[in-house]
Formats: structure tokens, sequence, C-alpha cells
């Protein structure tokens, strides 16, 4: 019979719990708010969930992941959408690593669609779209982009642009018409909106919360965005993303097997 | 945003005419100007593709890039391939085949274990194949420089289908290329070019039947 969580070891299983975690104030680890444009890096450990909120509804928040323990093990966009036979990311899905493993997950999201197939802007397309706003002229105001948002994290880490991948852009949309022409989606953000990234693995997470490549926006404001770290515990036996398909069943037992 | 064109260049005039044989891995590097034809030869045939810089493998093709750059997602006649530091470096210039993949990325064992069964760890994978090519690729007389995994990228899968519904569904199509479609685009850097021919037999994307490539490059008229 084909490996599945039923057929596991009693210790195997034991690993798992049996039950999700429900969200409350007590389990919260900390709390900080990324300005708009900015960008942040960290370790979020096995078993705590980060939770985005988008406060004005305008917000994007580019986001790369790495094994911690083995950096050249990082989110794979393509084994992520094939595994779950969608192109953008919800509840129930898991974000899978190049080697198999789930490095986290969505349980809970009130927004709907992430995009992760668009990308980030660089300096130059930013400039062109928005204009030149340096650091000498308006300080902490002047206009940052994806691309390099991401760079200055990875490079603390000793990680570089052979490092930047087919990101995660939560809270966009962009849909594809019937000939793969892309269409974003502006009335897809609210004010309020959250998203729950779980950690299945010690991951090292890069974020930077400048503006989505495709949003038509004309005027540079991106718009801060809440990081709730909170102590979850790791995907129970009965999790909404364990159980989203026999797929990321199995993706699951990989992961959990690095840890056994 | 899917067209044919077909070519006017005589294989006779080709400087590579090679074959790659189902499975195989095939590494290369075509020089600014020269133009590359990837035929499909008995049909049906996913030829995973990945580019470099030759001056800088640290620069590669970019999917990312290359949907921004053309605001659609699928690559057919005219689209620019485009690197990590959003500079051209291939335009295809013929094609008889019409869509081209840039989603599906590269099968490989670990994430054959995820979609198919946790037994399927010891079946060949591109993945394997990029390893073993890029573990040769700075061997005795080559003349590509060393490439490590952190270069392994989201490819291009040639001849592939896997369309995206307006829902957000990706679904994997069988059936647009055919024997003797192929693809043509011209080098506009020199690059280094890093081929699956894709051995993955639990999918349709080889028709459940790996076959052999046919690769073509022709210097500027």
């Amino acid at each position: 019979m084909p490996t599945c969580f039923d057929t596991l070891t009693p210790l195997a299983r034991a690993a798992v719990p049996d039950h999700a975690t429900a969200f409350s104030t007590a389990l919260v680890l900390w709390e900080d708010t990324l300005p708009g444009g900015a960008h942040w890096s960290g370790l979020l450990r096995r078993g705590t969930t980060l939770r985005l909120t988008d406060l004005e509804g305008r917000a994007n928040v580019s986001a790369l992941f790495f094994n911690q323990e083995e950096k050249t093990e990082r989110y794979n966009m393509p084994d992520t959408l094939k595994a779950q036979h969608t192109a953008h990311l919800t509840r129930g899905h898991a974000l899978y690593s190049d080697m198999g493993r789930v490095l986290c997950s969505i349980p809970d999201d009130s927004c709907g669609w992430h995009d992760t197939v668009c990308g980030v802007m660089d300096a130059a397309a930013t400039t062109q779209r928005f204009g030149e706003a340096n650091y000498q002229q308006h300080r902490n105001a002047m206009h940052r982009n994806g691309l390099d948002g991401f760079l200055v994290e990875l490079g603390k880490w000793g990680l570089d642009k052979r490092d930047v991948v087919a990101n995660v852009n939560f809270f966009s949309k962009a849909v594809a018409d019937e000939a793969g022409r892309l269409r974003f989606d502006t009335a897809h953000r609210a004010p309020g909106q959250h998203v729950d990234v779980r950690f299945e693995m010690n991951v090292l997470v890069v974020l930077s919360a400048a503006p989505h490549p495709l949003d038509p926006a004309t005027t540079y404001a991106p718009t801060p965005v809440t990081l709730t770290a909170w102590r979850s515990g790791t995907a129970a036996a009965d999790d909404v993303c364990r159980r989203h398909c026999a797929e990321n069943d199995r993706g699951f037992i990989n992961t959990e097997r690095w840890f056994l | 945003m899917s067209s044919t064109l077909e070519s006017k260049l005589n294989p006779a005039d080709a400087v590579i005419d090679e074959i790659c044989l189902a499975g195989d891995p095939w590494a290369k590097v075509v020089k600014k100007g020269q133009t590359l034809r990837i035929v499909d030869i008995e049909g049906n045939q996913a030829v995973d593709t990945i580019f470099y810089s030759a001056a800088d493998v640290a620069e590669h093709y970019s999917l990312t890039r290359t949907i921004q750059a053309q605001g659609a997602l699928y690559l057919t006649m005219g689209s620019v391939l485009m690197s990590s530091e959003g500079r051209p470096m291939m335009t295809i210039t013929a094609d008889t085949c019409g869509r081209h993949d840039t989603l599906g990325g590269a099968c490989a064992c670990e994430s054959n274990t995820v979609r198919y069964a946790i037994e399927k760890r010891y079946m060949h994978s591109c993945r394997d194949s990029f390893m073993l090519a890029l573990s040769h690729s700075d061997d005795a007389g080559s003349d590509i420089p060393r490439l490590t995994k952190r270069d392994v990228v989201s490819n291009i899968n040639f001849f592939m289908n896997v369309p995206v519904t307006p829902e957000g569904r990706l679904t994997f199509e069988d059936g647009i290329s055919a024997p003797g479609k192929y693809v043509e685009m011209r080098a506009e850097m020199d690059v280094v070019m890093l081929v699956s021919n894709c051995p993955q037999l639990n999918n349709p994307c080889n028709g459940y039947n790996p076959t052999p490539v046919r690769f073509l490059v022709w210097d500027p008229v």
C-alpha cells in the first residue's frame, strides 16, 4: 500500500498534533508593523504562524522562503502550483520547497488569492512608473523597490541574486485570460484582510512590501502591514492544508521526516 | 497571444545539428546573433530549458521578468525571454507549435514523491539530469562555467501546454505539439543553454513515452 498518513508508524503519527490550534491573543509571541515599501528578514521556527494583516487595503508583501538549516532548499513556485493544480495561493495550500517538503502553509486566509507568478519590480521599473524619489531629498519616504529589498535582506544571510526565485506576492491578484494575458485586480484588496502563514520547518523569511509589478497605480503609496507571530503548533492530523489533497498528505510526511 | 510562423533556415547550413536522446541532459553555448531551433521530432516531448548569460551565469532566465515584460503567461512567436537583470536573452523568431510553458518547472524525484507516490522517489527526473549536467559543466575541455544547485531556477518547457484558467486553476493539457513541430529563437547575448529532455513517465507531458529532440544552431546570415 502506498505510504500515506494513515499507514505511518505509531511514533511518526504521534509527532503530529490531533487538532489544529485556533488563533488567540494569548498565543501571540511578538508583533511588528512593516511600513509600506520596507523590507524585513528573520527566522520563523517550526510551529510558529506569521499573521500578515493589510491595514489599509493596498498592501503587497513579496516573500521568499528558505530552509534555514540548508539554505539551498528554497520556495519553489512550480512545484507548489503543480502539486495542488492551482495558479494562485489561498487557504488550504502548502508552499513547497524544491525538495518536496512543505516550508509553510496557509490554514487561514480572509483574502482568497495571493499571486506567485508576477515577481517583483526593480529600481528602473519603479523609477519609470513612479518617478525618482531618492534618500537625499526624501529621507525614509524614498521610493523602494521589491528586488532591492530582497537583495538587501538576502545579503545579510550570505545569499544573493542567484537566490531570487519566483516569489509570493501576498494580497495581490492577477487574473489570466484564455490567451494568458494578465490583469491586476484592484478591487481584490480591502482594509483588515489577513493571511496566516504557518511554518512547518525552521524557515528564513524575506519580505518586501514594495508595490506589485502589475499594480496600475501611478502614485507611489505602498501601505503598512502588521506582522503577528503566534504559537500555533504544526499542521494537525485534521488540518485543512494536510487534508487539501493526497499530494499535501505526502508533502507533510516528507516534511515531518526531516524532524523525526 | 498564440500564433505560428515557419522558418526559412535550411538545416544543411546549420553549424550545430545534434540529437538529444530521451531523458538525457544537453548543454551548449549559443552566441549572440546565432539562431537556435529545437525540434520535437516525435511530438509531445517537453524540453526543460534554462538559459544563463555566458559572461556571468548568475544572470539567468527569469520567468517573472519575462511575464512582466509581455504581461502574459505563455511563450509564443515574438516572446522575448528576459534575464534576471531585465535584459533580453532570446527572441522567438519562428514557431510551428504556438505555445510553450514557463510555469510548470521541472520534475524532480523529490516532487515526484509529492505528486505521485512516496515510492516514486527512484525514477529518473529532470532535476537529476540538471544535477548531472551541472556537476560536469566545468569538466576539462568544457566551455561552460561551473553551475550549482542554486543556479537551477525556474525553466521553460518548450512544447508543453499548461493553461491557467481565469479562476486560477492550473491544468495540464495534452496535444498542441506534434511530430516535427519546432521553435526557433535568436540569441540576444551569449548564452549557456541547459536542457533536460524530460524523462517523466507519470503524466502526459511526454505522451507517457519520452522521445529524442534535435537542436540546430545557425550563424547570423
